[in-house]
């Protein structure tokens, strides 16, 4: 047989389903007959807002002062207090000696705002962020602990992993938020941080050991023979080796932990996932804004894949 | 310098107890060189790794310059940082350059400078003829060259002894006379070194003492001549006509 690298019917036959399925799911979306709203969805991501500028007390308008866009009226209270208010010009609604009372609008100030997709994008990003530094160190530390000759460290290690692999997360979140949230008077993201990184460590701690039992036993004979101790022989030498091939599960468990986080929103924290479900609630938009919300959540996924692919390239460097 | 006195390791494994070490005692002076052969499973090796505690053994006393590592207050890593140990299967460490492989322990066990640990290092890879390599790491290397850097790395710590663990039943044949002129040299030079070996030519030529071990216990001890020519156990003359 005849070794051929042809690629391109395969590629041609990829293409041909997915635009099979493509027009499947338009075909069945048209029976419905969804009223598809796409224009709703951009100011969810940014909006130009429209702040009011009032005055603080009853009193007169002074001058106005326009340059450009920018208008300055300054305005004098009863009592001489002077207060200068900076508004968008061509929405003044006040005009030279004009009394006021206070509360009365001046006019407005404008501006670009993120909206709640972007601040929901942005609260997953750092609840993920905060987690997986804390589930790296506790996962490391249980790993360790796993493997310890010690035998009430290993079972406490034990005891953990298996509490958590054996129990929902959605469960330990709500036990995170009722039980301990209220028993210690937790705030929600505390208790929302707090049950991803326990979750997530039970993960990386298994990780961790698989990864450090991976090692030949040689390596660490080799540096016990040299006069290192455990803890040099442990940071020297076994867990540079060990965390080089847990790389790509490890950067598994974190980009499962950001689809995770998406649970939280049980406890009311704004996440990507709850922003959606409140939009939903005032737009009707239901199909829309999931597609869109999967669509951020695997871009952010797929950026972290790449960024893990270009780091196992620069560490394979030794091999 | 190295003194065994009654040593037994015992082993639990789901076979049953094996008793691996099984009353060995032996004496080994300062610049002498002894091997020890054996057929597999005789328990030498792991009567080597006792010495450095790499194994702990069950009974009896082991004393490296009158410490005794079955004494509980005895500080096994100063111990092991005094016996260098070279392995069968090398165990460089495989993320760190050759360089960095000599001087880890230099520093970290040591103390000693970046400075003073790495001209102690090409000193000894030039030794072992293998200087233009510092810089590389140990997957580039042959077999050959990585024990070679293996032994240079036990060397850097200034050990008292030198343990050679079967060094060259991992090497592709041709590789096997560097690795053997290089422990030929150390001999030469002083070093006390005890070898577990299956290289009979080598025993018989730079050996000062052949211990011959068998199912954990020592069955017959001798100089190379007389070991070889006119062993008295049946033992050992049977494995000698298998391996010569």
């Amino acid at each position: 047989m005849i070794a051929t690298n042809k690629t391109w019917p395969w590629k041609l036959l990829l293409v041909a389903i997915l635009l099979v399925m493509a027009a499947g799911t338009w075909g069945a979306v048209q029976k419905i007959e969804y009223q598809w709203r796409w224009y709703r969805v951009p100011q969810y991501f940014l909006y130009h807002a429209e702040d009011a500028q009032k005055i603080a007390f009853d009193g007169i308008v002074q001058t106005i002062k326009t340059s450009g866009d920018v208008t300055e009226v300054v305005l004098v209270s009863e009592n001489a207090e002077k207060l200068t208010v900076s508004i968008d010009t061509d929405t003044l609604q006040v005009s030279e000696g004009e009394d006021l009372f206070e509360g009365d609008t001046v006019g407005f100030v404008r501006q670009w705002r993120l909206g709640p997709l972007m601040m929901g994008l942005w609260t997953t990003l750092w609840l993920s962020a905060i987690s997986s530094v804390f589930a790296l160190v506790l996962g490391l530390l249980t790993g360790l602990a796993r493997i310890s000759k010690n035998f009430t460290v290993r079972g406490l290690a034990t005891i953990y992993v298996e509490c958590i692999r054996g129990t929902p997360l959605l469960v330990q979140i709500f036990l995170a938020y009722f039980f301990l949230g209220t028993v210690f008077d937790l705030s929600r993201n505390v208790c929302g941080i707090g049950a991803l990184s326990l979750f997530a460590g039970a993960y990386v701690a298994e990780i961790v050991r698989a990864g450090i039992q991976a090692i030949p036993k040689g390596q660490g004979e080799a540096a016990r023979s040299l006069g290192m101790n455990s803890f040099q022989t442990m940071v020297e030498v076994i867990l540079p080796q060990a965390l080089k091939k847990i790389l790509p599960p490890l950067s598994g468990q974190f980009i499962s932990l950001i689809k995770d986080s998406s649970l939280v929103s049980v406890i009311a924290i704004t996440d990507l996932t709850k922003s959606g479900r409140e939009i939903i609630t005032s737009t009707f938009a239901t199909f829309e804004i999931w597609l869109v919300i999967a669509v951020m959540y695997l871009l952010v996924t797929s950026i972290l894949s790449q960024i893990v692919y270009y780091m196992e390239r620069r560490f394979a460097i030794s091999d | 310098m190295i003194k065994a006195e009654n040593v037994v390791k015992i082993f639990n494994s789901h076979a049953g107890i094996i008793r691996a070490v099984d009353g060995v005692s032996t004496e080994v002076a300062k610049g002498e060189v002894v091997v020890v052969i054996g057929p597999s499973g005789s328990g030498k090796s792991t009567f080597l790794r006792c010495i450095n505690g790499l194994e702990a053994f069950t009974e009896g006393h082991i004393l490296i310059d009158g410490v005794d590592l079955a004494d509980k207050k005895t500080n096994i890593n100063k111990v092991r940082a005094e016996v260098g140990m070279v392995f069968q299967q090398f165990n460089l460490f495989p993320h760190k350059t050759v360089l960095e492989n000599l001087t880890l322990a230099q520093r970290k066990v040591r103390r000693r400078s970046r400075k003073v640990a790495e001209e102690k290092a090409y000193a000894l890879l030039k030794k072992v003829g293998i200087h233009d390599k510092a810089g590389e790491y140990p997957s580039r290397l042959s077999g050959g060259q990585q024990q070679r850097v293996a032994i240079a790395r036990a060397l850097a710590m200034d050990p008292k002894v030198m343990l050679f663990d079967e060094p060259t039943s991992a090497l592709d044949p041709e590789m096997v006379g560097e690795v053997l002129d290089v422990m030929k040299q150390l001999a030469r030079e002083g070093m006390t070194m005890i070898v577990v070996t299956h290289e009979m030519g080598f025993a018989r030529e730079v050996a000062d003492r052949v211990i011959f071990m068998d199912e954990g216990k020592v069955v017959e001890v001798g100089t190379p001549e007389h070991f070889f020519t006119n062993p008295k156990e049946d033992r050992a003359k049977l494995f000698l006509k298998q391996v010569l």
